[in-house]
C-alpha cells in the first residue's frame, strides 16, 4: 500500500481556484519531484498533505490513515515532515532547541514529569538529546549548536531546517524549494545532502523545486503542475520534452 | 554541592530570614515588605510565562490573583476557623499548619480555571484582541467576586488572621513568612524547570513561530492552555498568600492596576528572562515602598524651599506618575528590559560556575 496517496484534491482560496482535481501516490522508499511555474499551486499541495489547511474537496490518506481534518501536529505524528519555502525557524532558540523541540511529538513526559523531574523526564531528555547529537553531527551542524538561526548564513539555515524536519523522525519527507537562494556550489552539497538522507535514512523525499539540475538529478519521478492542475507525471526524461511542459514553462526562461 | 548551589544559598538565606524573625530582630515591617516581595515575584514571573517567553500580552494577570486570594481565604476560614459565615471549624484549627498548603494548591487550582477563560480564546486569536479578552476577564472577575454579597461582595472579606492565630496556636514562628518563602522558591523551581525542558520549550517555539510549531509536531493549543493555566495558577496562589498576609481582601485590589504593576515587573525585568523578572520584582517593590517615604520627604522639602503653594500636598497619586513614566523611559532606552530574553548567567558567564538551579 502507498504511504501517501492524494485522490481528487482541491483547494480554492475564495474565487481563486488554486488546484484542481490533484492525483498523487507515493511509496515508502520514493524520491519524487514537484515542478511547475510561480502561482501553479505546488506550496498549497504540501499545506493541504501537512494539515495546514483543510481541503476544499477531495480525500488525502497518509500512513494508512485519512488525515482530514487532522491538526498539522498529528499529520507530523504520523511521520509527515517539512520544511518552509521561506524558512521559518525559531530564531530566539539555539540550533540545538530547535532540533529538540521536533521531538516534542514523542516525548512521552508530561508538564508534571517536568517539574517533578521524574524519572521518566530524565529517560526522555536523555533520549533526546543523543537524538540530536546524532542528527546534528550527521547534518555537519555540530559546531553551532549553541547558535541563534538568525546569526547564521542562509544556506546554514536551510540544513538546520533540514536536520529539524529529520528530527521529528518522518517516513516522508516534503522539501519546498530546498535551493532556493543558494549559490551554486551550496546547489551541488544540497543535492549530495537529499542523496546522502534519501539512501541513509530510507525514507521517501518529496520535493518542489525551481532548480531543473536539483530535480533531474535526484528524482526518480517528476510531475509538472500549472494553474493548479496537473499537466504532467513521469520520469524526468520524458518530462523534459513534453511540449505541455515546454508552454507551460516558455517564457519562465526555467527550462 | 555545586549542581543544586542556588538551591542551597535560597534555603541559607531562608532559614537566616525566619531565624531573625523568629528572634524579633525584623519588625512587622521590614517583614511586610519582605513578604509582599515574596508575592510579587511569583505574581510576575508567571505572568513572564505568558507575556515574555510565551509573546502573548495579557492585560489581566491580577484577575486570577483575585480568584486565588478568595478561594484560599474563604477555604481556611472556613475550614480553620470559628465564624459567621460557616461557624465552627470545619476541621480541626490544630490542622491548620499542615493543612494550609492545600489551601494554596486549591487556590491555585481554581485560578487555573479561570485561565482556561483566557486560553480558550487563544486558539483563535492573539496581540490585540486578545489583550482586550484578557482586560474583560479581569473586570468579569471583579464583578462576579462584587456581586456575591455573603462573601462581603465590594466590603471585602477578612477573618484570615483567624488561620494565623490557629497556626500560632500549634506553633508560635512567622508562619506567613515561611509559606511566602516556601512557595515562592518553589514556583521559581516549577517555571524554571518548565521552561527549561523541553516539554516546556513548546512555550517559545510557539512565540516565536507558531506556524512552525504546529507543523514540527507541537500540539500549539495544548502549550497555550498549560501555559495559560501555570501562569494564571501560580497568580492565584500569590493571591492566596497577599490575602493571608493583609488578613483582608477586596476584589479591587486585584484591578486593572495591579495588573500594570504585573506587567511592569515583567517588561523592566525582561520578556523571555526568569532571573531578571525576579530582580524586577524585587526592585519593584523596593521602589514602591520607597516612594512612601520619598513622596512625604518631597512634599516636606518643596514647601520647606517654598516652592510649592501650601494647600499642595504631593501625595501618594505620584506614585502613579513615577511609575508609568520609568516604564516610559525603559521602553523608549532598554525596550528589551534589564535582561532581554537572557539569563543573568549569560552575561555573567563565571556565575554559571558556582550557581546553577535545578
Ligand atoms: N492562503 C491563501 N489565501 C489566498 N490565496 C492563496 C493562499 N495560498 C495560496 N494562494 C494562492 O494560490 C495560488 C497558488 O499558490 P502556491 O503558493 O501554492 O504557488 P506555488 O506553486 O507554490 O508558487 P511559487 O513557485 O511562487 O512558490 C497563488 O495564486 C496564491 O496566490
Ligand atoms: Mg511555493
Amino acid at each position: 500500500m502507498a504511504l501517501l496517496s492524494v485522490h481528487n484534491l482541491s483547494q480554492s482560496f475564495g474565487g481563486l481556484q488554486a488546484l484542481t482535481d490533484f492525483n498523487m501516490e507515493i511509496g515508502g522508499y520514493d524520491l519524487v519531484g514537484l515542478i511547475g511555474p510561480n502561482g501553479a499551486g505546488k506550496t498549497t499541495v504540501f499545506n493541504l498533505v501537512s494539515g495546514f489547511y483543510t481541503p476544499t474537496r477531495g480525500a488525502i490518506v497518509f500512513n494508512g490513515k485519512p488525515t482530514r481534518g487532522m491538526k498539522p501536529h498529528e499529520v507530523t505524528a504520523l511521520g509527515l515532515a517539512r520544511t518552509f519555502q521561506n524558512i521559518r525557524l525559531w530564531n530566539d532558540l539555539s540550533v540545538l532547541d530547535n532540533i529538540r523541540i521536533a521531538q516534542y511529538h514523542r516525548l512521552g513526559y508530561g508538564f508534571l514529569d517536568a517539574v517533578l523531574r521524574t524519572a521518566r523526564y530524565a529517560r526522555a531528555e536523555k533520549n533526546v538529546d543523543r537524538k540530536c547529537r546524532d542528527i546534528l553531527d550527521m547534518m555537519d551542524l555540530t559546531e553551532f549548536v549553541e547558535e541563534l538561526p538568525k546569526n547564521l548564513p542562509y544556506g546554514l539555515q536551510r540544513r538546520v531546517e533540514l536536520a529539524r524536519a529529520l528530527s521529528t523522525k518522518p517516513r516522508l519527507l516534503l522539501l519546498d524549494e530546498p535551493a532556493a537562494g543558494l549559490n551554486a556550489l551550496d546547489v551541488d552539497g544540497l543535492i549530495h545532502l537529499i542523496r546522502w538522507i534519501y539512501n541513509e535514512f530510507k525514507i521517501s523525499i518529496w520535493m518542489i523545486e525551481h532548480q531543473m539540475k536539483v530535480v533531474m538529478t535526484l528524482c526518480q519521478r517528476l510531475m509538472v503542475m500549472d494553474f493548479g492542475k496537473t499537466i504532467a507525471d513521469g520520469a524526468p526524461g520524458e518530462i523534459q520534452n513534453n511540449p505541455d511542459v515546454i508552454a507551460a514553462y516558455l517564457g519562465d526562461g526555467a527550462v | 554541592m555545586q549542581r543544586y548551589s542556588i538551591n542551597i544559598l535560597f534555603v541559607a538565606g531562608a532559614v537566616c530570614l525566619v531565624l531573625a524573625a523568629q528572634a524579633g530582630m525584623l519588625d512587622n515591617y521590614v517583614l511586610t515588605v519582605l513578604m509582599f516581595m515574596g508575592i510579587n515575584v511569583i505574581f510576575a514571573t508567571s505572568l513572564g510565562l505568558v507575556n515574555g517567553y510565551m509573546g502573548e500580552f495579557s492585560c489581566g494577570h491580577a484577575g486570577f490573583m483575585c480568584v486565588g486570594a478568595y478561594v484560599g481565604s474563604l477555604l481556611s476560614v472556613a475550614c480553620f476557623t470559628t465564624n459567621k459565615l460557616f461557624g465552627a471549624p470545619l476541621l480541626s484549627p490544630e490542622s491548620a499548619p499542615f493543612l494550609f498548603p492545600l489551601v494554596l494548591l486549591a487556590a491555585g487550582l481554581a485560578a487555573a480555571l479561570f485561565g482556561l477563560l483566557v486560553a480558550l480564546p487563544s486558539f483563535h486569536t492573539r496581540g490585540d484582541y486578545l489583550a482586550i479578552i484578557t482586560i474583560a476577564a479581569n473586570y468579569i472577575i471583579i464583578s462576579i467576586v462584587e456581586n456575591i454579597d455573603f462573601i462581603g461582595g465590594p466590603r471585602g472579606f477578612s477573618g484570615m488572621k483567624r488561620t494565623m492565630n490557629a497556626m500560632n496556636g500549634v506553633l508560635e514562628i512567622p508562619w506567613m513568612l515561611i509559606w511566602v518563602l516556601v512557595v515562592t522558591f518553589a514556583s521559581i523551581l516549577i517555571l524554571h524547570r518548565l521552561v527549561t525542558s523541553t516539554y516546556g520549550k513548546g512555550v517559545p517555539a510557539v512565540c516565536q513561530n507558531e506556524i512552525a510549531a504546529e507543523i514540527m509536531g507541537v500540539d500549539t493549543n495544548r502549550v497555550k492552555t498549560m501555559a495559560f493555566m501555570v501562569s494564571s495558577g501560580l497568580a492565584g496562589v500569590s493571591g492566596a498568600l497577599y490575602a493571608h498576609v493583609y488578613g483582608y481582601v477586596n476584589a479591587q485590589a486585584f484591578n486593572i492596576l495591579k495588573s500594570t504593576e504585573g506587567m511592569v515587573m515583567v517588561y523592566l525585568g525582561g520578556m523571555g528572562s526568569l532571573s531578571g523578572v525576579i530582580m524586577a520584582a524585587i526592585a519593584f517593590t523596593l521602589l514602591v515602598e520607597g516612594l512612601r517615604f520619598a513622596l512625604p520627604a518631597l512634599d516636606g522639602l518643596l514647601h520647606n524651599l517654598n516652592l510649592l503653594p501650601a494647600s499642595y500636598e504631593v501625595s501618594q497619586v505620584w506614585k502613579w506618575v513615577l511609575i508609568p513614566l520609568c516604564l516610559v523611559l525603559l521602553m523608549q532606552f532598554r525596550p528589551e528590559g534589564l535582561l532581554g530574553n537572557r539569563e543573568l548567567s549569560h552575561y555573567f558567564p563565571r556565575l554559571r560556575r558556582f550557581f546553577t538551579l535545578k
